[in-house]
């Protein structure tokens, strides 16, 4: 909820803002303090700034999330931009630092269109309604007589135009309309929203190398910094020794960094940060450290004695996260009675930039240039690990080579800024790509048990299914065990029509840090619960496409028991099945589904997930040579998100998690031996290359006016049980384990 | 010391010859459009031209490229046909890898005016993008063939 502010009357003007004219706010009010304590005085608060027009017409326009490939840095502010009817030729954009008047500022969830799309729109049709009042009290006509232009008001009847850059001063002057009374424009209206014209802001910068990551980042008199971190989580440094490392050119110094203890949150892991006057001297003098670690309760953690506990878990009744009718009862009537265990590693994000940063600490305030998904986490993180106030902590955002959820955690801002304060000047970390792939978050290792009984007509009569994993939230409190958000991630909202379900979530401890990435639990959940499907319809003799469409069964919304924000969310995105049965229809449509002849050894599989409330439907095409190896010739997705604001974009995110999923599918995989991980880079930790990506992606996305949903991440749960069940298809082999490089087809 | 030009300019280096040339260009001549991704000649982010050919300069040493010819991102001519046609195609999602990709892809249309799918699998394949850009990068190396790059 917020509330829509003129700030230029109160000649509240900063940074790139300063000189511009007219300067709309918006007072952000959390939901609660907002239902109790509507209306405090604007004046009281701090605003942020949202949009300012400048004397020659320039608009400025804020983007408060942050930017690593998903487009919302351009799509929101392609919103303001549309309801100002503004030419986008002359807006600029000022990426905001991590302030909490931004509201929620992490990039994460997919949520960044969905959550921030009305305000915009308001913000921008502020602008506008004011512009035109100016204009109209000028030239002494009535507002509605006037209309605007792309970056003109203008009066019909008496032919007068005037520039937005003209009518700034004199706009800047007037009352903010209030947010009911605002006309926005009709959707046919929009000029931006929802074209294929749309490009990414940055798009020249980055061809030309003028973009700036965090990589990039410099502060003058920096020092660069690169530390080995403890092997295991938890251990300490017994002894080390530095002799060789300080006789390396460019190397000045080593420091320590102490041993994070749980709950971990975003706090450095600890270590030994090797400090030189240039990258390559910190990485070559870490070469050189010797370091002997003390030992860890972690020291014990085994990726395959591991797996056998998560197994033997899952055959255990767990947490009931939802329940309809009564499985167990159903079970005992009999029927075809099929049983399977599905098992997903831990993956690594490997965004192409690893994690880094720029720290300064001086007088008792950290300035910060971070590639971060999340300025105010940098704030909070930073002023924990330095005892200082979190409004004491600036973060500057930079564009992100890629996140995926990674640099939702910044860790590698608050080594900067320990190292800064203790060396009193500024210091840039680099993490390697070694540093990066075994100093991760993890996305969970996950084990699935699914059971169901399939009647005389090969319909289900009954499903349970157990999910088993390491929780997220064990990052945030060490005893944590069950999952939580997790279950929202689809398995408490199984979209199918089966009489009797229960599906669960059985306990398991944490070894290494877990966190979000990109789709997160939807990803194993989606990848037993879509693999399944296609087992029972195997089972019951059913062509794929036709038995996942008697399973989502009739048009109607899912009966969700939602809580809290999430019923708030239901309201206005209910669990439509008919757009789930729209989007299975036209991927396999596209894909040619039984309507193809095959050759050998090619197979289509289907599968269909909403996450992120978006719904999307994927369709893979195998060949599988007589190596074994797996081709993927084409993939067909079709995508339900609502209303978009660029298609292509949203288009180019969809074939990116076909990629994605991809190496998910077949190639990576992170283990763990006693304690330590065991990839460390792209020769360990495979993901998709050129010549074994998807040769061929169609997107189609599908004309919807309901509110925007995600795109980010949706694309990627249907893929790995698609492609899976296209290795079906094509060999007859039904794998049941992430990835297929471990199955040997031939 | 060490004499090489980059983007046409002399330069002298006289730090460590093992330094590699990625953090030479980023770290002492300030040139960031490089980037680092692995340290291994792994994912190809850190892709310059030396003396026409793409190489990979986080692999290679400072001692290596005595008296060479460098040509980075930033020594391109904006717009290159190879950078239109990823501004047409709208290639990057993050573009963190993207200068690496159309460094590549540039010295493959040098060498080969009219490569197959084949043929720029094969040597784009060295270049990775987590963001999963590869159909865009394909159908854009196919453009700027058409345009003569």
């Amino acid at each position: 909820m917020s509330v829509i502010e003129n700030v230029s009357r109160r000649r509240f003007v900063q940074g790139a803002l300063a000189g511009g004219v007219l300067i709309l706010g918006a007072r952000y009010a959390p939901r609660l303090l907002h239902a109790e304590d509507e209306p405090t005085a604007p004046a009281a608060l701090d605003p942020g700034l949202w949009m300012a027009i400048a004397a020659d017409g320039t608009v400025t326009i804020v983007a408060h999330r942050s930017e690593m490939g998903c487009g919302s840095r351009t799509a929101l502010p392609l919103v303001v931009a549309d309801e100002l009817d503004a030419d986008w030729s002359k807006v600029k954009i000022d990426q905001a630092i991590g302030d909490p008047k931004y509201g929620d500022q992490d990039t994460d969830g997919s949520h960044s269109v969905r959550s921030s799309f009305d305000l915009m729109r308001q913000v921008g049709g502020s602008g506008r309604a004011m512009l035109i009042s100016a204009a109209a009290a000028q030239w002494k006509v009535s507002p509605s007589d006037c209309t605007t232009e792309l970056h003109f008001v203008v009066h019909r009847a008496s032919n007068r135009k005037l520039g937005y850059g003209e009518l700034a001063a004199a706009a800047a002057k007037l009352p903010v309309p209030k947010t009911d009374e605002l006309k926005l424009k009709s959707r046919s209206q929009w000029r931006y929203i929802g074209k294929e014209s749309n490009a990414l802001f940055d798009l020249p910068d980055m061809v030309t190398g003028k973009a700036v990551f965090g990589m990039d980042a410099t502060m003058p008199g920096m020092v660069f910094a690169s530390i080995e971190h403890p092997p295991v989580l938890g251990q300490k440094i017994k002894s080390y020794d530095d002799k060789a490392a300080l006789q390396i050119p460019g190397v000045k110094q080593t420091l320590t960094l102490d041993t994070v203890k749980p709950p971990h949150m975003f706090q450095p892991l600890g270590g030994v940060a090797v400090i030189a006057d240039n990258t390559w001297a910190a990485f070559k003098g870490r070469k050189s450290l010797k370091i002997d670690w003390d030992s860890s309760s972690h020291s014990s953690y085994n990726s395959a004695a591991y797996r056998k506990s998560l197994e033997a878990t899952s055959q255990k009744p767990g947490k009931v996260v939802r329940n309809i009718g009564d499985v167990d009862a159903a079970f005992k009537k009999g029927g075809k009675i099929i049983e399977a265990e599905y098992y997903a590693p831990h993956l690594a994000h490997a965004s192409m930039e690893p994690p880094v940063a720029v720290a300064e600490f001086r007088d008792g305030k950290v300035i910060a240039w971070a590639p971060t998904q999340n300025p105010q986490a940098v704030q909070d993180t930073v002023a924990t690990a330095l005892g200082i106030k979190k409004e004491d902590v600036t973060c500057h955002v930079t564009l992100l080579g890629g996140g995926f959820g990674r640099k939702s955690k910044p860790d590698q801002v608050a080594e900067a800024a320990i190292l800064s304060k203790q060396l009193g000047k500024p210091v840039k970390v680099v993490w390697t790509r070694e540093d990066d792939i075994r100093f991760d978050f993890y996305h969970s290792v996950a084990a699935m048990y699914m059971k169901a009984a399939l009647g005389a007509d090969g319909k289900p009569t009954a499903w349970l299914q157990r999910s088993v994993f390491p929780p997220i939230n064990s990052t945030f409190e060490a005893t944590a065990t069950y999952g939580d958000d997790e279950m929202g991630l689809g398995w408490n909202n199984l979209p199918f029509d089966i009489p009797n379900h229960r599906a669960e979530n059985g306990p398991a401890d944490y070894h290494v840090r877990i966190g979000w990435l990109r789709s997160v639990a939807n990803i194993y959940h989606a990848f037993a619960i879509q693999s399944f499907a296609d087992e029972l319809a195997k089972s019951a003799h059913k062509d794929s496409v036709e038995f996942l469409l008697g399973l989502i069964g009739p048009e109607r919304i899912i009966k969700l028991d939602a809580k809290g924000d999430d019923a708030e969310e239901a309201k206005l995105y209910p669990f439509d099945t008919a757009r789930l049965r729209r989007v299975v229809e036209i991927a396999a449509e596209k894909s040619g589904w039984g309507k193809r002849t095959l050759g050998k050894g090619r197979g289509l599989g289907i599968a269909a997930h909403r996450s992120f409330l978006t719904y999307v439907a994927t369709v893979v095409e195998v060949e599988v040579d007589n190596k074994g190896q797996v081709h993927i010739p084409g993939v067909w997705t079709a995508v339900d998100a609502g209303t978009v604001v660029s298609p292509d974009n949203v288009r180019n995110q969809f074939e990116g998690a076909a990629v994605f999923g991809t190496s998910l599918a077949l190639f990576s995989e992170i283990t763990a031996t006693n304690g330590a991980i065991d990839q460390s880079n792209f020769d360990s930790y495979p993901i998709t290359r050129m010549n074994r990506a998807p040769r061929q992606i169609t997107v189609t996305i599908v004309d919807s006016d309901a509110p925007p949903a995600g795109v980010g991440e949706p694309g990627v749960p249907p893929f790995a049980p698609a492609l899976y069940n296209a290795v079906f298809a094509a060999t007859g082999k039904r794998v049941r384990e992430l990835p297929l490089s471990k199955t040997k087809l031939v | 010391m060490i004499r090489l030009k980059v983007n046409g300019q002399e330069k002298t280096f006289e730090g460590d010859p093992d330094m590699p040339l990625l953090w030479y260009l980023r770290d002492v001549a300030g040139l960031t459009g490089t980037k680092f991704g692995c340290g291994m000649s792994l994912c190809g982010a850190c892709t310059v031209h030396q003396n026409g050919e793409a190489i990979r300069s986080c692999t290679t040493a400072m001692k290596d490229v005595g008296g060479a010819e460098i040509t980075t991102i930033e020594g391109i001519a904006p717009m290159h046909p190879v950078q239109k046609a990823w501004m047409e195609i709208k290639v990057p999602q993050c573009g963190y890898c993207q200068t690496g990709q159309i460094m590549q892809a540039i010295a493959m249309l040098n060498n080969n005016k009219n490569p197959t799918d084949q043929d720029i699998d094969v040597v784009m394949s060295g270049n990775l993008c987590r963001c999963g850009t590869y159909p865009r990068i394909r159908a854009a190396i196919h453009q700027a063939a058409k345009e003569g790059a």
